[in-house]
């Protein structure tokens, strides 16, 4: 299975500065930041699962962007009505990828219980308009410039590379570096 | 005595708060209806208070005045948006709330007597600055003072700030 590494440095190199990014806490933050820091990055360091509440009032109040949110197996499964308030709303200005590797990997790789849960099917019923569920990753199914609210669920492996650097800026300074991107 | 929530919501209007997001209390009477329906106001109804706080931090974040309308029943869930968000990240949200269980046992109904005791209590701890308004034979004039005052220190010291509102201020 590829790696949830590899699935991040792909998007990273496909990537523009249309794009605002929004990553969750723990190891894909720390992904995002290693394989290409830019201003339009929003590394949520802490407030697992708030990363696509935060997109959505990025999403309303900058139409003329686009919005990717990178989200784990655990953080999106932590605040479903969060996704339930983004599918109602119909934000089509957001791409929401949650990279499942059906563990909590930041922590030690406990297990989630992402495994027996149809995410897809979740997003599906939130009102999310193009689902995707990729079992082998290839960026040509990855489309980073929908405009109509999309879901994408990648399956991607237990990474074994722990020792890549924290996200180096100051929280503040992430704020400063993103609101400047605006 | 008191003031309608319709003044209330004018009074939002008037600092350009035109992105709520929250999750109803009957403390503010009418006023979720009212910003609901209100064309000038983008109310979205958030599930649960940390969604509600994270979607008036991607306004805030774009320079848009943003607001979260919540019951004091709520601060549990915010607890830690605030504490690893916007406290450290500086993105600055007014949090307006409603107070249930006003004084504790044995006021109001059982779930809102230990919060309804504590409220302030997790706003300090926590250095957010707050404003309350607990007396409901407040002139009308004054309270909308103390609400215009309140919200303009919001916007100039910028920093994350609560109202904490007793049943009876707003009707």
């Amino acid at each position: 299975m590829i790696s949830r590494s590899e699935v991040i440095k792909q998007i990273m190199d496909n990537i523009t500065e249309d794009h605002l990014l929004i990553s969750t806490t723990g190891m894909i933050s720390r992904e995002v930041f290693n394989h290409n820091d830019r201003d339009e990055n929003f590394y949520m360091i802490g407030s697992m699962g708030l990363a696509s509440s935060f997109a959505f009032g990025v999403a309303k109040s900058n139409p003329q962007k686009k919005i990717i949110i990178l989200d784990g197996d655990g953080s999106f499964l932590m605040n479903l009505g969060a996704s339930a308030c983004i599918g109602y709303y119909k934000n089509e200005n957001i791409t929401h990828i949650v990279l499942d590797n059906f563990s909590y990997e930041s922590t030690g790789n406990q297990e989630s219980i992402s495994k027996k849960i149809d995410l897809c099917n979740i997003a599906k019923s939130s009102g999310y308009k193009k689902v995707f569920e990729l079992f082998k990753f290839e960026m040509k199914d990855l489309y980073l410039n929908n405009n109509e609210l999309s879901f994408f669920r990648i399956h991607v492996g237990i990474d074994s590379n722990k020792n890549i650097s924290r996200v180096v800026h100051s929280p503040e300074d992430i704020t400063k570096k993103f609101k400047s991107s605006l | 005595m008191s003031i309608k929530a319709g003044s209330f919501v004018e009074i939002l209007k008037s600092f350009s708060f035109n992105d709520i997001s929250g999750v109803p209390d009957s403390t503010f009477g009418n006023l979720f209806n009212i910003i609901d329906d209100d064309s000038d106001i983008n109310y979205f109804r958030a599930n649960r208070e940390d969604t509600a706080l994270g979607i008036a931090s991607g306004f805030s974040i774009s320079n848009r005045n943003s607001c979260v309308i919540m019951q004091n029943s709520g601060i549990g869930n915010i607890i830690n948006p605030l504490t690893s968000f916007n406290l450290i990240y500086k993105i600055h949200t007014l949090i307006i709330v409603g107070w249930r269980g006003y004084g504790g046992k044995p006021n109001d109904a059982p779930e809102h007597w230990i919060m309804g005791e504590k409220t302030m209590e997790y706003f300090k701890m926590l250095g957010i600055p707050f404003m309350s308004f607990e007396d409901v034979n407040e002139s009308e004039s004054e309270i909308k003072t103390r609400f215009n005052n309140e919200i303009q220190k919001h916007l100039d010291e910028k920093l994350t700030r609560a109202i904490i509102i007793k049943k009876g201020v707003i009707i």
